[in-house]
């Protein structure tokens, strides 16, 4: 806790002094700290966008070029109120970026950037071409803004402005991210394959943060336009693009405060060098790209994550804010099938890869209350079957009938609506995430409040039962402990226990396992085994796949065991470790 | 338009389309073997045509210091690490390739007019400035960061591209030249002029696929690159270094940077940045190959080539808006092909 | 392979003592000692997940290591990498085979020799010819392109791939993965070839009782340590090999 209100001091500082500079600081600091507000706010988009979801963008220039100039046009021409265009601004920008990402997005990662060079290239070309709006002289008188009958016209006074809005943006970051959809946009990270199989629609998680960082970018742009009171398109070239990508990576991407820092810091280098250099080279140009470009190769080889860890290793924080509410009313149950009902039937699944069978007619069912264990050799095709059940990777052919319903070709979150979870053979986790955040990504699908409720803290009811959940299943699991530490300073074993509660906090009743014992110790494993005993009485049907025959033989109800793709037998433990199809498919042999 | 004038930008967009397909292919090819999206590849281009400029107006290219600077900082680096290491032979080597064959080139054009020599020396002698610029890049930028992701080295690509572009403005100054063409010969086909230089770009950019094609199916480096592209620890076993193919990958899209800009120079008024624009539509072409397949890579450059030409004809404003807007509908269209993307 | 001189059978390949390998804190092989004389067919077995592959990446300078490696007499150290090894005549044939799919068959075998090419051997010619004789069947199959192959073709293919760098010792993982038992029996049965050769090879096998078969040594690898060895005969009919695999330990 101490932590925590180090942090509140220097925050509460930063504002003084924010508040107080323009009283002190002579005009070119005010209008230095102006376009570092300004450059503040776009690069707060990219680190929603790019630190926490991945994504990357060199075209947020052109949105704050869409911002401006829909504000030049419609006050100049059209004589409207500032106060108005800026919501004509922000639609005009939604809409140009609700297209673009539905076309970018689902192509693999280095689709987007490639494509925002391109459209950050043609909407600069076209600002410069339009008549209408003034070709590359651009358009000039336009108003200021008045708040009743006060007029906001000198840096000053736009000093405040800017950085309310700032500071109001990053406050928004903040609440978002630490929420619910927050979780399912930081999940991005890790693979949309995990925020699937826990329910988050990861399309439309990208797509909301590319939106959203592209509004931030074209506010930016109507705050420009009316200091100014002029637009041009030459700040919203790419070159402007490429700067805000670097202030964002140079602060600290994936930090709101990186922002800032990476806003002031090229902010303020540009201005010296710009000074400088031309008298360096004893010719006038652009040389701060120069050292830009150099200062980017050296943060990316160096310090990949930016100044603002560099920063905060002064003043140490913990990895989360979130903490529980011990009295948060308990999150609603979904009914529990009947214990020995039939809960999941697969019926002749097959998976083709090219011309690699991995499954080959394979049909099993689980009933609720059991525990299915699913045996064989490596490469016998058991991961494969897992992801094809859960929709992962769904199969070549087959029915997969889960609760009465078909489900193969359903995407793996409708499945997890339906109430199955799963864990992974390879550790799915947010390694800087704490356990008690990765858990409660799991329960996503129990909660519905929107982006919009978290960036206004009126999620926090919700917000707060998601939690006691998570924290629930983590105490459940017997990780009370580990409750706050980041995810990725587990032992792996314990890492993979952290995977059974984030699937646990999803309140399902059929588990998938995958592999959970590996690189558990003797005891940990019989812990686990309890844990899955008495999940099996409450009703849940897990079907696990697991290496540890002794594991596996101690727990299982009934065992498959598949061969190259094939259901070699199924049955009882002991009669598995007595059929002699399964010794010589364990063993192998020559003769 | 009537058929001359369809003609006329058809073989100006068949010029143009010709080495934005050989661009195409050297950003598939670093991408496929890197990983690395080579946005430089556009300077490559500017300071091959504006190398040989200097050259033909007698000056010393500045591209000359960049190759000293760069030769000195990896015989540094990779000299301490030889020594480290007790390995005296290498580290002799080292210093031989990175310094003093860029000081014998640099003796070579302070001993000798360039601006006299016969035109293909000249061209010989501006590839010899500007290709080891390529593998150096790679060894100081991305090597000691190969492992990052693709996006890691795309924002390197960026940076590098913003520096190469401000030393070219250093270097060569905000205005833009030619260099002399190659030849004054002009044909006449039907109604049509076909003209010398055109045909050659043309002619030249074919020959140079086929060379390519020659190197990747026929000989053992290439490959090699092709087997690093397609199964990198493969690779790898068979002792085809990641630094190796990348080195190798890196020289051949400089090469074919820099010879492209060599080739449109007689054509095309080149300024420091122009390579960068000439780069991103090699670049819509390789989107369109999905920055995987070479012929689909190279048809599309043709065709943005093309889209341009004519486009310049009817809306000659809005000439890069079309290009550029083009890549929405590709992209639109790998989108709907595509139908699961998971990077494990 | 010239140092034939000496002629004698005990020539210690490999010597490993004291290996683990980490990934973060999670040890995955602890305090492994190992030794592959020359000629000679060394077998470490195991059930799944017990860290087979690991150790043999550990080996080929894919992973980083704790403990001491001792390869053709010379201790390895910092500078250790996988180039290094190749051209010091270790080769791995991977459990994914790691073939280039799109390349024809002789290409990925031309391939092999890649690191013999650039040190200025221009034999590969001959070497394929040998490889040819050992596997009839890719030479029927030259011009295929490899991931076209049937899953015992690309074996032969990897196997063959990696002999075309003519390796002092050969490291192979789980040859008979997903292979039906007829081809497995052709695969063990080329390794017993191999071994005349000359080539010491390491194998890693979950196919307990093949793998001994052919082996002179065999080690049983459990959750990261050795927990048995000896000579393969003795192995095969030792119980303990069973329970190991098929849990059966805590029941009898």
């Amino acid at each position: 806790m101490k932590h925590a209100a180090h942090t509140t001091t220097v925050l509460l500082l930063f504002i003084t002094a924010l508040a107080l500079a323009p009283l002190l600081l002579p005009e070119f600091y005010i209008t230095l700290l102006n376009y570092i507000g300004l450059y503040a706010i776009v690069a707060l988009g990219l680190v929603l966008l790019t630190g926490v979801g991945g994504l990357t963008s060199f075209g947020q220039a052109a949105f704050v070029g869409l911002g401006a100039y829909t504000s030049a046009y419609l006050t100049t021409v059209h004589g409207v109120s500032p106060w108005l265009t800026l919501p004509a601004g922000l639609l005009a920008t939604a809409l140009i970026a609700l297209s673009i990402g539905i076309v970018t997005l689902r192509l693999s990662g280095h689709f987007l950037p490639l494509g925002t060079i391109a459209w950050g290239i043609s909407l600069y070309y076209l600002f410069g071409n339009l008549e209408a709006l003034g070709g590359h002289t651009g358009i000039s008188g336009i108003p200021s803004l008045q708040v009743l009958d006060l007029e906001i016209k000198s840096g000053r006074a736009f000093f405040y402005l800017i950085w309310v809005v700032l500071l109001v943006f990053v406050l928004a970051t903040r609440n978002l991210l630490d929420s619910r959809e927050g979780r399912a946009i930081r999940a991005l990270r890790g693979g949309s394959l995990m925020a699937e199989a826990m329910g988050v629609n990861t399309p439309r998680a990208k797509i909301v943060i590319f939106t959203i960082a592209a509004l931030y970018a074209s506010v930016s742009g109507w705050l420009y336009a009316h200091l100014q009171r002029f637009v041009n398109p030459t700040p919203f070239s790419l070159t402007q693009g490429i700067e805000y990508l670097f202030m964002g990576v140079v602060g600290g991407v994936a930090h709101v405060w990186g922002a800032i820092i990476g806003a002031g810091l090229i902010t303020i280098l540009k201005q010296w060098l710009q000074d400088w250099l031309p008298k360096l080279f004893g010719q006038s140009g652009n040389f701060e790209v120069i050292v830009f470009g150099l200062l980017m190769i050296f943060v990316l080889h160096r310090a990949r994550d930016g100044v603002w860890p560099i920063i905060t290793r002064w003043w140490p924080q913990r990895p989360t804010q979130a903490r529980v509410v011990v009295e948060a009313a308990p999150l609603a149950r979904r009914p529990m099938p009947k214990p020995g009902s039939l809960l999941l039937e697969i019926k002749d699944a097959t998976k083709r890869f090219g011309g690699l069978v991995a499954n080959e007619r394979v049909s099993f069912s689980v009933m609720a209350g059991e525990v299915m264990a699913l045996i064989g050799p490596n490469g016998a095709g058991k991961s494969t079957m897992f992801n094809g059940i859960s929709g992962v990777d769904p199969l070549t052919s087959g029915t997969v009938i889960f609760r009465g319903q078909r489900v193969e070709s359903l995407p793996a979150r409708d499945i997890a609506r339906l109430g199955m979870s799963r864990t992974f053979q390879h550790v799915r986790l947010l390694a800087g995430m704490s356990v008690i955040e990765n858990v409660a990504i799991g329960a996503h699908l129990r909660g519905n409040k929107s982006f919009i409720a978290a960036a206004c803290r009126t999620d926090r009811k919700e917000e707060a039962r998601l939690l006691r959940e998570a924290a629930a299943q983590i105490e459940r699991c017997g990780l009370a402990e580990q409750m706050y530490e980041a995810a990725g300073s587990l032992p792996l074993g314990k890492q993979r226990i952290v995977e059974i509660a984030r699937a646990l906090a999803a309140d399902p009743c059929l588990l998938l396992l995958d592999e959970p014992a590996a690189g558990l110790r003797y005891m940990e494993k019989q812990a686990l085994a309890d844990l899955l005993r008495r999940l099996r009485d409450e009703g849940i049907g897990i079907l696990l796949v697991e290496h540890d025959m002794d594991f596996v033989m101690g727990l299982a109800d009934r065992v498959l065991v598949m061969e190259f793709g094939r259901k070699l037998a199924a049955g009882l433990p002991e009669e598995i470790q007595r059929n002699p199809a399964v010794v010589e498919a364990y063993l192998g042999g020559v003769e | 338009m009537d058929m001359q004038i369809a003609l006329l930008l058809g073989q100006d967009g068949l010029t143009n389309g010709a080495i934005y397909a050989l661009l195409a292919l050297a950003l598939v090819l670093v991408f496929a073997v890197t990983r690395v999206i080579f946005i430089p590849q556009g300077e490559f281009v500017a300071f091959g045509a504006l190398t040989l400029v200097s050259l033909q107006a007698g000056k010393l290219p500045g591209t000359l210091w960049l190759l000293l600077a760069l030769g000195t900082l990896i015989a540094l680096i990779d000299g301490a690490l030889a020594l480290r290491n007790r390995q005296f032979r290498r580290g002799l080597w080292i210093v031989s390739v990175y310094c003093v064959l860029p000081l014998l080139l640099a003796g070579t054009l302070f001993a000798i007019p360039a601006a006299t020599l016969p035109l293909p020396l000249q061209v010989g002698l501006a590839l010899m400035l500007v290709v080891p610029l390529g593998p150096m890049i790679y060894r100081l930028a991305y090597q000691p960061i190969a492992e990052a992701s693709v996006l890691v080295l795309l924002i390197v690509s960026v940076a590098v591209h913003v520096t190469l572009m401000g030393i070219g403005l250093l270097f060569f100054g905000a205005e833009g030249s030619r260099t002399l063409p190659f030849s004054d010969v002009s044909f006449s086909l039907g109604d049509a002029l076909l003209q010398g230089q055109a045909v050659l770009v043309v002619v030249t950019s074919v020959l140079l696929i086929m060379a390519l094609y020659f190197f990747f199916e026929r000989t053992i480096y290439g490959k090699a690159l092709r087997a690093t592209a397609m199964n990198r620890t493969g690779a790898r076993l068979m002792g085809i270094s990641g630094t190796l193919a990348g080195m190798l990958s890196f020289t051949l899209a400089a090469t074919i940077g820099a010879f492209s800009g060599i080739l449109i120079s007689p054509i095309t008024t080149i300024y420091y940045d122009s390579g960068f624009l000439i780069g991103l539509k090699g670049f819509v072409g390789a989107i369109i190959g999905g920055l995987a397949s070479y012929p689909v890579a190279a048809a599309g450059a043709i065709l943005v080539g093309l889209l341009e030409s004519y486009s310049s004809f009817w809306a000659s404003a809005f000439k890069e808006v079309i290009v550029f807007t083009l890549i929405i509908p590709v992209l639109l269209w790998r989108s709907l092909k595509t139908h699961h993307v998971e990077e494990e | 392979m010239s140092e034939l001189a000496g002629a004698d059978e005990r020539i210690v390949v490999l010597e490993v003592s004291s290996l683990s390998v980490s990934y973060g804190k999670v040890d995955a092989l602890h305090g492994i000692a190992l030794k592959v004389h020359r000629g000679e067919i060394v077998t470490v077995i195991g059930p799944n997940g017990a860290g087979k592959t690991t150790l043999l990446c550990a080996l080929i300078g894919l992973l980083p290591v704790r403990g001491d490696i001792v390869y053709l007499g010379e201790q390895q150290d910092g500078g250790r990498s996988v180039e290094k090894l190749v051209r010091q005549g270790m080769t791995l044939v991977p459990e994914k085979r790691e073939l280039f799919s799109e390349m024809s068959v002789k290409d990925n075998l031309l391939l092999g020799a890649f690191d013999r090419y650039r040190a200025g051997h221009r034999d590969q010619l001959e070497t394929i010819d040998q490889v040819f004789e050992i596997f009839p069947r890719l030479r029927e199959r030259r011009a295929q392109m490899a991931g076209t192959l049937s899953g015992g073709e690309r074996q032969m293919l990897a196997m063959g791939r990696a002999l075309m760098a003519k390796p002092r010792l050969l490291l192979l993982d789980e040859p008979s993965l997903g292979l039906a038992p007829l081809v497995i029996k052709e695969i063990f049965r080329t390794i017993t070839q191999l071994k005349k050769l000359g080539v010491a090879i390491l194998l890693v096998e979950q196919n307990a009782r093949a793998a001994l078969q052919v082996a002179d040594y065999g080690y049983v690898l459990e959750t990261g340590r050795l927990s048995l060895e000896g000579p393969s005969r003795d192995l095969l009919t030792d119980p303990r090999v069973i329970e190991s695999y098929l849990g059966l330990g805590g029941r009898h």
